[in-house]
């Protein structure tokens, strides 16, 4: 038996590639079917998204019966060039196939890190595997684990807090700060790029609401109504820090648009009420002498700069945390597969025994016939059995031993071929 | 028996707190599960060293400076565990537990013997001014361990050095919010403490203060500050940094009362 998972993703494949296979509902749905019908394959399932296509297989061969069919089957299905799929795809066999998987679902291996799409995402190729009768006790169990893992890693690493752009650091200092944004306002003022997608952060993050300034009213209003937020003139601002928590500056002024004396006045109104100011306008916006006045952050380019590199370290950190949590599980999975060999490979060593021994103690009855007693026969029998139990005993206790370490695969296979048990079932 | 349960519950804070600690360094979820375990088994023990020497000694056992200690350290620790009930914050475990070890270290070098109750301090009123104002006190300690999170915190989005505790506490505005929070319990409490020991005092002395006793001039101090605090806060709009420096500074005058200034003390 081989687990296999064969398929590409947006660091193999580019995007062209990758839609023409972007696999839903009824392609997905024949696609299942078809490897279901395949001579090979034990059980099947499909995983896609935007960023990947990958197929989690069980098959009774190694890779190198199915992949062949498979590439067949989507160059000519979804029109691929004929070197697409050899050039852009990957195979995982086993433990790699097992631990890929827990990665993926973990969103270890996403293009943003940590992303938690992904598992409501495998939660539904293996909702749909399951409805078409694809999965077995193999895919199942190994479904299930992953899912485990992912929760693991959310809750034992702090993989998916960490941001990692600079519109989004803004918005986890603001956490930092204010906690809940349900309740803050932001002003948004000048119609920077990365000012307008940190803007797009906060709302996606709960802020109360969005006020928008800019040099001209129309362009203003036309960036509020995409905020479903107020425009207001731009020389404006000061006045409305009473009521604003975040402030995020991207114009395009030569010159500070506001003064620290300005923010101190603001800060009395407010009764102290905490600001969070972003500048990330160059030249900036905002004199840097404001971050001295207490309860307000002011926070320039450079310095969101410093808190995404601080965050890029910290993840590696936690990608390795999680990346132990991984090879745990799979460790705990390989020990769960070899266990479904190991029961019948003891079951047969002593059903082989035991047919030797009757054998054996048949013949020497046979020849000692009428002379032994029937004390006699009792005692050569117990002997014999003694015999056989003694023999047995180590191995069988390594066996299990071996189990609970999870290195069974290789014993069970020696054990096999030194007492000729033959090849395994299933 | 309560002196070997002592023992025993030092033993179980000093483990808890080394745990609190590596959790933050290390933030594995084991390390803080492990360590809360461990603290309530020691908390479980103290409660039972409190217990045993209410019973060894047939009375409050609040009379000395060991027992003070004792019983302080045991409510700072039930208050931590209760604030826990409500908001899973291991890294507050960092700040109370070395504090409730702490107070025990400086207990174990006491006299830890039973002496007979003083006829004064025999009153129905010892039970009731001293379990309102410690309860009090180690409110306002619990508040000041999260004035203290605030503060750095608070020079780290200032000073923007993002460290590992920058991921490690919680938000400002959490932080601000729990702190007051718990001060909004402790002060009434400790209020209580006072009017109550200053009602005993009286009925005892015929006065309502005693200005020779250090420990009542000290509570009264304390009083003024926690209520300016208050009245800063809801009346003059005082935020941030200067009401968490207040407030640690508050818990510090709190802590160096009790240790300088025996209970009780001719």
């Amino acid at each position: 038996m081989e687990i296999l998972c064969i398929g590409l993703n947006h660091e193999t494949a580019p995007v062209a590639v990758r839609e023409r296979l972007a696999l839903t509902g009824d392609s997905l749905q024949e696609t299942l079917t078809w490897l279901k019908g395949q001579p090979n394959v034990q059980e099947a399932l499909v995983l896609s998204t935007c960023n990947r296509v990958e197929l989690y297989l069980v098959t009774e061969q190694g890779a190198g019966q199915v992949d062949p069919v498979i590439r067949e089957y989507f160059t000519d299905r979804f029109g691929l060039e004929e070197d697409d799929w050899g050039r852009f795809h990957y195979q995982y066999g086993y433990h790699k196939a097992i631990a890929h998987l827990f990665r993926v679902t973990s969103g270890m291996d996403s293009m943003v890190i940590g992303e938690p799409q992904i598992t409501g995402q495998v939660k539904e190729a293996y909702r749909q595997a399951v409805h078409q009768k694809a999965v077995g006790t193999i895919l199942n169990r190994l479904f299930h684990k992953c899912f485990h893992v992912s929760k693991r890693v959310r809750t034992e690493t702090e993989l998916a807090t960490r941001a990692v752009s600079v519109s989004y650091v803004a918005v986890e200092l603001a956490k930092k700060i204010f906690g809940d944004l349900s309740d803050r306002q932001a002003l948004l003022a000048g119609a920077g790029e990365m000012a307008e997608l940190a803007a797009r952060h906060l709302v996606n993050n709960g802020i109360a609401g969005i006020l928008v300034a800019s040099r001209t009213l129309e362009n203003a209003e036309r960036l509020a109504a995409s905020f479903q937020g107020k425009a207001i003139p731009l020389d404006s601002i000061a006045a409305s820090l009473a009521e604003i928590d975040i402030l995020l500056c991207s114009t395009a002024a030569p010159d500070y648009i506001l003064r620290a004396d300005q923010i101190r006045e603001a800060m009395r109104t407010r009764r102290h009420k905490p600001v969070f100011i972003i500048d990330i306008a160059v030249p900036r916006n905002i004199d840097p002498e404001v971050n001295t006045i207490d309860n307000v952050y002011l926070y320039d380019i450079d310095d969101l700069q410093t808190v995404l590199q601080a965050n890029k370290e910290e993840r590696k950190k936690e990608l390795k945390r999680a990346e132990s949590i991984v090879q745990d599980e799979v460790r705990a999975f390989l020990a769960w597969i070899s266990s479904l060999d190991l029961v019948p490979t003891i079951v047969s060593l002593r059903e082989r025994a035991e047919e030797i021994r009757v054998r054996e103690l048949e013949k020497a009855l046979s020849l000692l016939d009428a002379s032994v007693s029937g004390k006699d026969k009792k005692t050569m029998e117990a002997m014999s059995q003694a015999i056989v139990n003694k023999i047995l005993h180590d191995p069988v206790s390594t066996l299990k031993e071996a189990e609970e370490n999870g290195d069974t695969p290789g014993l069970v296979e020696a054990v096999r071929k030194l007492f000729s048990l033959g090849p395994k079932k299933g | 028996m309560n002196v070997q349960l002592f023992y025993l519950t030092l033993l179980f804070y000093a483990v808890a707190t080394v745990g609190y600690l590596a959790y933050l360094v290390w933030v594995k979820k084991p390390l803080w599960v492990t360590s809360r375990v461990v603290l309530i088994i020691g908390f479980l023990c103290h409660t039972a060293s409190i217990v045993a020497r209410y019973v060894e000694a047939g009375y409050t056992p609040v009379t000395n400076r060991f027992e003070s200690l004792v019983v302080f350290s045991w409510l700072l620790v039930a208050v931590y565990l209760a604030v826990q009930l409500r908001h899973t914050l291991p890294v507050l475990g960092a700040f109370v537990t070395p504090l409730a070890l702490g107070l025990l270290l400086l207990a174990s070098f006491r006299s830890k013997e039973i002496v007979p109750l003083d006829r004064l301090l025999d009153s129905n009123w010892l039970p009731a001014h001293v379990w309102f104002a410690f309860l009090g006190d180690a409110l306002l300690g619990v508040s000041a361990c999260f004035a203290a999170m605030y503060l750095i915190q608070e020079k780290i989005l200032k000073k923007k050095k993002i460290g590992p505790l920058y991921y490690r506490l919680p938000s400002l505005e959490v932080l601000d919010r729990l702190s007051y929070r718990c001060i909004s319990f402790g002060f009434p409490l400790l209020t209580i403490g006072i009017l109550t020991g200053s009602i005993w005092l009286k009925s005892i002395q015929g006065g309502y203060i005693d200005w020779q006793d250090g420990r009542q001039t000290a509570s009264l101090l304390i009083w003024f500050l926690y209520a300016g605090l208050l009245h800063g806060r809801l009346i003059a709009g005082w935020r941030g940094r200067r009401i968490a420096w207040m407030n640690v500074i508050g818990f510090l005058v709190i802590l160096v009362t009790f240790l300088q200034l025996s209970h009780f003390q001719k």
